[in-house]
């Protein structure tokens, strides 16, 4: 009995975009909507505008409350520099903004790919040098030789020293990557289908991040602020950024409540798999002010493209006057803010308690942040 | 080596007035329905493969239409089922159906049918001068449980997989996904259509296994083996080790959904990336199944339009042997963002790279025994040459995502996709064609429009390669994986992919009508019409070879 609570539990919560529009309750798993996606209160899609690095709002009510934010009035803070942290068509990396990301794609552009290039060539020059001078008209004997140990030692030598002239450097960034400076600031970052969620438990500090809808696209509600260019590209803006101090050190504990995501931002060189029930850390130092965007790169259902992950990197004192802005406070500092439980947005559950420092607040239970999920916790 | 039609020996009863020995046919139906010779349940496998090909890569055509531009313009109304009154969901993850069915059609139905099933089935005993396989029965089982498999996956997309009709989780089918996150029976007729399919493989594994070690004609020993035959041997091995891990994997699967288990649930105690090293223990083998078939035909083809033996033979033979344990230390170099611990990446980088060097000694072995030779440039050669410069890209861009700090950027991006398809579409797919240009004459007795042959080739060549090269690009610029729509920045290069498609399935279309004319109407093909480079076993038979061959063996010398 309780495996088939939980079934209708997870159903009701994952098919809520299928079970609002069509308001057949629980398990709606074969009842395809007909209707055009009106959405309602129970869609995934957010219930309300908040414009990226808004002023303090009071705490909690937006989630009841839709129709208060005037759309698209609030510009953001920081417009996104045109091939900075986002795709540009290149035919090359991404630019990178971390040390990590510095020396890796270092490694790529300046050893593995010519390389590769250089393998390729050799095998094609000898292949098309066969071609010519071995077809039947320039040979028309074949030889019979099948056996030359020196030159088969040497083809087994000469790749593994190229190898090890990889491996030195692999393993060297991969020592990198794994021995972190002392965390200046830590985010915890949930992934949930299909937007994510970022929690500052040193700050007191939480919000959902939904992707930006277009203004012309059917599927967005009249109250949804529609992306503009200072958002972002299409399908890779947000409506609230994950903030971060530029210089500083900043560790992402990273999860998810219901299947695998990935959190992914090129321009950092960082992706880790946010799986549920698990915590995995990464961490990046940005050097550079600016948006940088990235996308859920671990397929998770059917908005899985849908997800994106927009970071605002900003100067620590503009950093600090954003949290206090949401309502949080630096740790050491007096507060902002009333102290707020819930972080100035929706999330009317959660509350990460503002004194916990340096460590995330690990919820082996999801975190019923979202009101469609909420009774997942129901088993 | 030398071989009688003797009909002496092992005459069938019934044939004592047929001169030609034992090419007593059963009727139609007991011929290919309960079939048990090898060459027909050969012929049978080829078929499947090809339909499947065709479903699989028609599958390809949808998704190359709808990521040609911007925006979500073909799920919305191509995609058959439910059109018309699905949402944005839906569309959504009819596209992930698509890329689901897509692989597992390509991998299951496709790739491993045709080079196990079909060129293994029928050239595995020709060429050791055996008349059967060990054990004919189980291998008309093998067949006959694919076809099942097949209606399974194909049914599960009429059926509701959660947010959609079909299974929606890719063909990796990782919890919770595909447990908790995929409701409906969909993806259980996913997991069923896997586990037929893997009992399939796993009963050809045995009979190729026992064939090749018991029924070798006198003389031929494993270090004069054919090198095709030595490829299946590695191959039925891979799949009897691997294959049974998958099982297991998708029987948890399975009892996670519907008994209550929690293997994969962290809810209840489990853990959502053990999924993930059990899939990739057999994942990672499987990738190899799927190309050391096609090793060892390349190998074949290479020698016989050389004109010369096979360069290295133990070497090429050691290297397939060590490519396959390598192969099972490997896996979790598809893992690397999963949360790993920096041994391990260190680990799996390093065992990952060692892959290169028997590959390389492969790559530098072909092009030795093409060196000094006689060559000539038939439509086999032709795939070979392209197998082994494509195969090649393939492999170094394999080398740079091997590195696990690497790998951070490249996976689940485009650039990754480009490397398995420059190692199985244009590797896997490249040596299969090769094998049946090569064979073609061989099996239906009729010679292959070379003209056509050549003009399939370079559409292909070109067409594929427009396909996959630019989504490096794309990887490298950051663009992932699984997804329906894109960012404008990557526009351009979507957009050329699409047209290198259109070339490809130009290519594909004069392949059939090369088939379909061939079969009807090509020159009949004398026993050996490649000359004196083709010195396997099969050369010496009739084309095609009669029913029941080697009723006196052959002896090697």
């Amino acid at each position: 009995m309780r495996r088939i609570g939980w079934a209708i539990a997870l159903a009701a919560a994952w098919l809520t975009p299928a079970a609002a529009q069509a308001p057949a309750s629980a398990p709606a798993v074969s009842t395809p909507a007909a209707a055009q996606p009106t959405g309602g209160p129970g869609d995934h899609t957010r219930p309300e505008a908040l414009p990226p690095g808004s002023q303090p709002t009071p705490p909690g009510g937006f989630a009841q409350n839709p129709g208060q934010p005037e759309p698209g009035t609030a510009p953001p803070i920081m417009t996104p520099t045109p091939g900075v942290g986002e795709p540009d068509g290149r035919m090359m990396l991404q630019d990178q903004v971390t040390p990590i990301g510095r020396e890796a794609a270092a490694f790529h552009d300046y050893w593995l790919l010519p390389l590769c290039a250089g393998i390729s060539i050799v095998v094609l020059a000898l292949l098309l040098w066969s071609i010519v001078r071995y077809r039947r008209g320039a040979n028309p004997v074949p030889s019979r030789n099948s056996h030359n140990t020196t030159i088969e030692v040497i083809w087994t030598l000469v790749p593994v020293l190229l190898l090890v002239t990889i491996a030195i450097p692999s393993i060297r960034l991969l020592r990198h990557t794994y021995s972190p400076p002392p965390a200046d600031l830590t985010v915890k970052v949930t992934g949930h289908q299909w937007y994510w969620s970022y929690e500052y438990p040193e700050n007191g500090v939480s919000f959902d991040s939904y992707m930006l809808k277009e203004a012309n696209d059917p599927t967005r509600q009249k109250n949804q602020r529609a992306r503009t260019d200072a958002d972002g590209p299409p399908l890779l803006a947000v409506d609230e950024r994950l903030v971060i101090p530029q210089g500083k050190v900043v560790k992402f504990i990273v999860t998810a409540d219901d299947v695998i995501h990935s959190f992914a931002i090129p321009a950092f060189w960082i992706k880790q798999d946010a799986n549920p029930g698990q915590l995995h850390e990464t961490w990046a130092k940005v050097d550079r002010p600016g948006v940088y965007f990235g996308q859920c790169s671990e397929l998770c259902g059917a908005r899985h493209g849908f997800m994106p992950i927009a970071v605002e990197v900003v100067p620590p004192a503009q950093f600090a006057a954003w949290v206090a802005s949401k309502g949080g406070k630096m740790p050491g500092a007096q507060p902002a803010a009333p102290p707020a439980t819930t972080g100035g947005t929706d999330t009317d559950a959660v509350t990460p308690a503002p004194a916990v420092a340096g460590t995330a607040t690990v919820n082996p239970a999801p975190a019923p942040q979202n009101p469609n999920v909420a009774n997942r916790t129901n088993q | 080596m030398s071989t009688t039609a003797d009909a002496l020996n092992l005459k069938p009863h019934e044939a004592h007035d047929a001169h030609h020995d034992a090419d007593h046919k059963p009727g139609f139906f007991v011929r290919w329905f309960m079939s048990t010779n090898h060459k027909d349940i050969g012929t049978l496998y080829l078929i499947f493969a090809i339909i499947a090909g065709t479903l699989g890569g028609a599958i390809s055509g949808i998704m190359r239409w709808e990521l040609m531009e911007p925006g979500i313009q073909v799920l919305n109304h191509a995609w058959p089922i439910g059109a018309g009154t699905a949402n944005f969901d839906e569309w959504t993850h009819h596209w992930n159906v698509l890329i689901t069915a897509h692989a597992l059609i390509m991998i299951f139905f496709t790739i491993m049918p045709a080079m196990m099933g079909g060129f293994g089935n029928w050239f595995v005993p020709l060429m050791i001068g055996a008349p059967d396989m060990a054990f004919p029965r189980m291998n008309n089982i093998s067949f006959w449980l694919l076809v099942p498999a097949f209606l399974l996956l194909l049914g599960s997309t009429f059926v509701s997989g959660g947010t959609g009709l079909g299974a929606g989780t890719g063909w990796t089918l990782y919890a919770p996904l595909s447990t908790s996150g995929s409701s409906g029976p969909a993806v259980d007729m996913v997991i069923f259509s896997m586990h037929l399919a893997g009992a399939s493989s796993i009963l050809g594994a045995i009979n190729f296994i026992t064939t090749i070690f018991n029924m070798r004609a006198p003389g031929m020993t494993l270090h004069k083996m054919p090198l095709f035959v030595w490829s299946v041997l590695v191959t039925a091995f891979l799949l009897l080790l691997s294959l049974p891990v998958l099982a297991g994997a998708i029987t948890m699967l399975l009892t996670d959904r519907n008994f209550g288990t929690a293997f994969f649930d962290a809810s209840g105690g489990g853990n959502v990336v053990l999924y993930q090293h059990l899939f990739w223990f057999f994942g990672h083998p499987e990738v190899y199944i799927m190309i050391i078939p096609g090793f060892g035909m390349i190998s074949q083809v290479v020698a016989t339009f050389s004109r010369k033996p096979v360069f290295g033979y133990l070497g090429m033979a050691y290297a397939m042997v060590a490519i396959g344990v390598i192969g099972f230390v490997v896996w979790a170099h598809h893992m690397f963002t999963t949360g790993m611990s920096v041994d391990e990446k260190m680990y799996f980088t390093a065992a990952t790279m060692i892959i290169a060097v028997p590959t390389g000694v492969k790559v530098f072995s072909w092009i030795a025994t093409m060196w000094g030779g006689s060559l000539t440039f038939e439509t086999p050669m032709l795939f070979a040459i392209g197998f082994i410069f494509l195969f090649t890209i393939g492999g170094v861009t394999g080398v740079v995502l091997a590195n696990g700090g690497v790998d951070t950027y490249m996976q689940d991006t485009y650039y990754v996709v480009a490397h398995f398809h420059y190692v199985l579409s244009l590797g896997a797919i490249f040596a299969i064609f090769a094998g049946f240009y090569y064979w073609f004459a061989k099996m239906s007795g009729r010679m292959y429009n070379e003209l056509l042959g050549k003009i399939h080739f370079f559409l292909m060549f070109v067409g594929v390669n427009v396909i996959f090269f630019p989504m490096h690009f794309l990887g490298l610029d950051g663009m992932p994986r699984r997804i329906p729509d894109y960012t404008p920045a990557f526009e351009h290069w979507n957009y050329v992919e699409t047209i290198g498609y259109m070339i490809t399935i130009a290519g594909v279309a004069v392949f059939f009508v090369n088939l379909f004319w061939s079969l009807a109407a090509g020159r009949k093909a004398p026993d050996n019409p490649w000359g004196e480079g083709a010195t396997t076993l099969e050369w010496t038979l009739s084309s095609p070879p009669p029913f029941h061959q080697y009723s006196t063996l052959p002896r090697i010398d």
